[in-house]
């Protein structure tokens, strides 16, 4: 076990700032920007972690294949990528292949292989099944077999990029400033419980839904047990992972909106529920009765994204920081005001959401990447 | 990083200067016999005005760090534009005033000095503040705040002015005195029972409560170019901790 005070601090005294740092940008007319900024942010709040994981999400990268799933893959060997590949080809029509352009970065020490397949679900591939249940089966068979292959990301026109390092390394390493996107969210982490490995860096994502958290999810086992019986086979040894199969079952397998989604796992107190009245309160009630055991428990600050939206939310009692900006169409939310200040100084409206309630940033209506990855998603139902 | 000062008023630009240092630089400063520092483009730096006990008045544009002034005894803080968590964090003496809203964890475990925060603050403001003799840490905020407001508070004052509250609204936070032991509260804007912590009583200010009411929210005023008069005027409960040691007795009985 490396001495983390030694790790974290050059200066010879014992301080350690010890949080995950979480950041988000959205430009809500759709518009795509570098993620230089995002860079720049997430990287003010290098203290808040300590070199052991960075990653970032993007959605509108790559409007080329914008209709096709990308999947991001990370390979212990060249040998899983080459049996991981055949098992592509099996069970997808692949278009496009490569590894993912990277740097060589000091900091970042014996890096992964890392690679992105375009691909699409042909008609006779998909049997029974509903094209993204199809394409979650597939991630769950990849991560689970014994190849030592881990898929990062697996929707359309998004993808995730994470490894062991600080965030801003991170990006150095996969070039992150030459993307453009709508949507980044991008975290900078300090491993509480479990162990600091590439696959364990945030995001974590399931077809285009990305999580970044600050926290710890004391809940994990009884969530990922519940997950479990819905075909979602945790492999990330990350408690964050739940959550993005959370959202996965709850929105898009469920269909439940998202602010009824955000009361599964920030739900009322019952002494809450029990001042409620009609159906608000029967509601509430439901709610926990299906869905207790999606109930994150512990400390959180999360930033969940798909394709059209940017969500900000915290445990009940707001035991992580959450702060949100807002300048024109841009939504920011972050771990600290600071990061938002240095990349947008003039912010119309600077805010401390309340603790379990959401903070939506929403695509507005006719903007460009809404009109495409609607298409993408009207062919998938 | 020395710094050679003869001038009253220093002006340092923070743009891109790493906590640690920029902290070394305002040590140097004050150590030289500076007693007005204006910090420009201060982009998340922590600890700011922690360990200079000296009179100081720091003037900071930007957005500070977490734990401004932390364990501060002394210096006076004025923040143009909103602060970050752990403000005035086990501080001692000396004041801080935000043109803007704060974090979580305003004034924790402070035991002395004053806090004026304009408009709202987050979570847990005021936790555990403590006071002993002739100390005793203040905190006023004009607008409202969020959940475990003064949670076990030990003794100080705080008051919240709610002037974003209109008449007959509620202020949302639960759990407000969670755990409070000491202190008192004066709080404008209406919150039901259910809001407060169960070690906390409700009562009408006397005459002495008015007294302190009116000096501190005159301070706020001041500082801010507010109408105190016009504050005053609305009405203000006193929120008490109705046990001293409400748990004195659940280890030993």
């Amino acid at each position: 076990m490396k001495d983390l005070r030694n790790f974290n601090n050059t200066y010879n005294d014992d301080k350690v700032i010890d949080a995950c740092s979480i950041f988000g940008a959205m430009d809500t007319s759709g518009g795509r920007f570098s993620g230089e900024s995002v860079i720049r942010a997430i990287a003010n709040m290098h203290d808040r972690g300590n070199g052991l994981g960075g990653g970032f999400a993007v959605y509108g990268l790559y409007p080329k294949y914008a209709d096709l799933y990308a999947f991001h893959i990370m390979f212990l060997t060249e040998k899983s990528r080459q049996e991981t590949e055949a098992y592509l080809q099996k069970h997808f029509n692949l278009v496009d292949r490569e590894e993912v352009p990277t740097r060589p970065t000091p900091a970042i020490k014996s890096p992964p292989l890392v690679w992105r397949y375009f691909c699409e679900v042909g008609q006779h591939q998909l049997g029974e099944k509903s094209e993204a249940d199809y394409v979650v089966a597939r991630v769950m068979e990849i991560n689970t077999s014994p190849n030592d292959s881990f898929v990062f990301s697996s929707g359309k026109n998004m993808a995730v990029f994470k490894g062991v390092g600080y965030p801003e390394e991170i990006a150095e390493f996969f070039c992150l400033e030459q993307y453009r996107g709508y949507i980044w969210t991008a975290h900078g982490r300090f491993p509480t419980n479990t162990v600091a490995w590439w696959g364990g860096a945030h995001p974590f994502s399931i077809l285009d839904w990305t999580v970044v958290h600050n926290g710890e999810i004391s809940s994990y086992g009884i969530n990922r047990r519940f997950l479990e019986q819905y075909g979602y086979t945790c492999t990330m040894q990350t408690d964050t992972e739940v959550i993005a199969y959370a959202v996965d079952l709850l929105i898009r397998k469920h269909n439940l909106p998202l602010e009824i989604a955000a009361r599964v796992m920030a739900a009322p107190f019952w002494e809450d529920i029990q001042r409620m009245g009609g159906e608000e309160q029967k509601l509430a009630l439901a709610l926990r009765q299906v869905y207790g055991s999606l109930l994150l428990n512990g400390p959180f600050a999360v930033i969940i994204a798909h394709h059209g939206e940017m969500i900000g939310l915290t445990d009940r009692i707001r035991l992580r920081p959450l702060t949100v900006g807002e300048k024109g169409d841009m939504v920011y939310l972050s771990s600290e005001e600071a990061s938002i200040r240095l990349v947008c100084p003039d912010l119309d409206r600077a805010w401390i959401p309340m603790g379990g309630e959401p903070v939506i940033g929403r695509l507005k209506a006719g903007a460009p990447v809404a009109a495409r990855q609607k298409a993408a998603a009207g062919k998938a139902a | 990083m020395t710094t050679e000062v003869k001038e009253s008023t220093i002006t340092v630009d923070a743009s891109g200067v790493y906590y640690r240092d920029l902290n070394q630089r305002l040590r140097d400063i004050v150590t030289n016999g500076t007693r007005k520092i204006e910090l420009r483009n201060v982009h998340g730096q922590r600890y700011i005005g922690t360990d200079l006990n000296k009179p100081v008045a720091i003037e900071i544009f930007g957005t500070p760090g977490n734990d401004l002034g932390a364990f501060m005894d002394k210096p006076v803080i004025t923040v143009r534009g909103n602060a970050q968590d752990g403000l005035g964090n086990t501080m001692n003496d000396g004041e801080i005033i935000v043109h803007g809203h704060a974090g979580d964890t305003v004034g924790l475990s402070a035991r002395g000095g004053k806090i004026f925060i304009r408009d709202d603050v987050g979570y847990r403001a005021g936790i555990h503040m403590k006071e002993y003799r002739s100390k005793k840490p203040v905190i006023v905020i004009g607008g409202t705040a969020q959940d475990f407001f003064g949670e076990y508070m030990a003794g100080g004052t705080i008051v919240l002015l709610g002037r974003n509250i209109a008449e007959g609204q509620r202020h949302r936070a639960r759990f407000i005195g969670t755990g409070m032991h000491g202190g008192v509260i004066y709080l404008h804007g209406d919150v039901e029972d259910y809001q407060l912590g169960k070690e906390v009583g409700v009562a009408e200010l006397d005459e002495a409560d008015r007294e302190v009411l009116r000096q501190y929210v005159s301070e706020f005023a001041g500082h801010f170019g507010l109408d105190a008069g016009e504050m005053l005027k609305q009405k203000f409960v006193k929120l008490y901790p109705r046990f001293l040691r409400p748990y004195g007795r659940l280890y030993a009985y």
